[in-house]
């Protein structure tokens, strides 16, 4: 939040959105918020045999007022979620989240009244990723999914464009029963009779 | 007292102690480096690695799996939705559906949903026809719930060499029982004209939806 959310909508921005990208996209500080098993396979991504610090995720902060990037590994139990929130909103802007392992994404084996079913109802994520817990590699490959998104975020006037426009999608996309079933439940009615397809 | 025992420094240890750490650093500039250059070199994984799950085919094209639910039994996420559907000898023309595997039943829908999957393999153990096997890949992460769901289709192998895409009958002379046993090896004439008849085309050229 600087001087470049200022300008004016325009060549100057499109310029000035190119180089922050690349700016930001190249110095992702990340807060620990390391809450389960998933915590060790992001600490073992922080060591020399993976390495964050080539992606310039220097620095695993405790604290997130100098963070970018929230990385959520492990189960957030009902008791953790307003605390994660929180720390998210401790975080400046810009921020982004990876939700690391099914256990942050959507409560992965762990459906019971304990778990939070996904981080997504307590902060938004940018980037879901399986695993149980996933390997070093692939939170690295999240990173650079995140790392895409961070660089082609929008700055000023174009980001406030974009919420607007994402906002207005949301709120025109047709509602969940409108869409087609992923899997036809009632195709037993339409099959022959004397044909179950379910049984 | 101490301070009579204690020695005068050597110039060496006076003029250069300070800097003596400095040393393990320029070291390790001449070490190999043991880091994974992860995005352009990635290390292979151990070959039984528990990666994306693959639902694999006869050798003649027809789908291996049963539609048995097995593996959405034995899977302890509720990651697995299956949904089995009986083969259908019947001509096509005359309202038949098409025979997708051999023997009675194959599996219409399956969809794992990749955001609950622990990928434990109890699904590949729990699979009688092996059907259900894991690969080594693992860059799953997406930006969204809906896209780590992954249907039959992202799952299926594509078709090798002599595959012929379903539905099309089993080779002429065959039963169920010799598909397991071995003793087919690729698809017939018979069916490929067959798949050719209803499909317009042999399918090892057609590109597979590959998800990746």
């Amino acid at each position: 939040m600087g001087i470049e959310e200022k300008l004016p909508a325009g060549f100057a921005l499109t310029t000035v959105e190119t180089i922050a990208g690349l700016a930001r996209k190249t110095s992702v500080w990340p807060v620990t918020f390391g809450l389960a098993c998933c915590a060790i396979e992001m600490m073992a991504t922080g060591t020399a045999d993976y390495d964050f610090d080539r992606f310039g995720m220097i620095r695993f902060s405790a604290t997130p007022r100098q963070a970018d990037l929230m990385i959520v590994a492990g189960r957030v139990s009902q008791k953790m979620a307003p605390v994660l929130r929180q720390v998210y909103d401790q975080m400046p802007n810009p921020k982004w989240v990876i939700a690391m392992g099914v256990c942050a994404s959507s409560g992965g084996m762990f459906n019971n009244y304990a778990i939070v079913q996904g981080v997504d109802h307590v902060v938004p994520v940018d980037v879901y990723l399986p695993g149980c817990p996933p390997r070093p590699e692939m939170l690295l490959n999240a990173c650079i999914e995140i790392h895409k998104q961070v660089r082609a975020a929008p700055l000023g006037v174009d980001r406030v464009a974009a919420a607007h426009a994402a906002e207005e999608a949301a709120l025109s996309a047709p509602s969940l029963t409108a869409l087609p079933p992923t899997h036809d439940h009632l195709a037993h009615l339409a099959a022959p009779s004397g044909k179950n397809l379910l049984a | 007292m101490a301070d009579e025992m204690r020695r005068e420094p050597t110039f060496f240890a006076k003029h250069f102690g300070p800097v003596g750490g400095f040393g393990i650093t320029f070291k390790q500039q001449f070490k190999k480096v043991i880091t994974e250059e992860y995005p352009e070199q990635p290390r292979p994984t151990q070959p039984r690695f528990h990666g994306r799950h693959q639902l694999n085919r006869h050798p003649d094209g027809l789908e291996k799996w049963v539609g048995c639910e097995l593996c959405a039994w034995a899977c302890p996420a509720d990651a697995i939705l299956v949904e089995g559907a009986g083969n259908d000898d019947t001509p096509l023309e005359e309202g038949g559906t098409g025979r997708f595997s051999p023997g009675e039943r194959y599996g219409r829908i399956y969809q794992i949903n990749y955001l609950r999957c622990i990928l434990c393999g109890l699904c590949i153990e729990a699979c009688p026809t092996r059907a259900l096997t894991m690969t080594n890949f693992y860059e799953l992460a997406d930006d969204t719930r809906g896209k780590l769901i992954y249907t039959k289709e992202q799952l299926l192998a594509p078709l090798e060499e002599g595959m012929v895409r379903p539905p099309h009958p089993m080779v002429a002379g065959m039963k169920e029982r010799d598909y397991y046993q071995g003793k087919v090896s690729g698809a017939t004439e018979d069916q490929r004209t067959y798949a050719e008849s209803i499909q317009g085309h042999t399918d090892t050229d057609e590109p597979e939806v590959e998800a990746s």
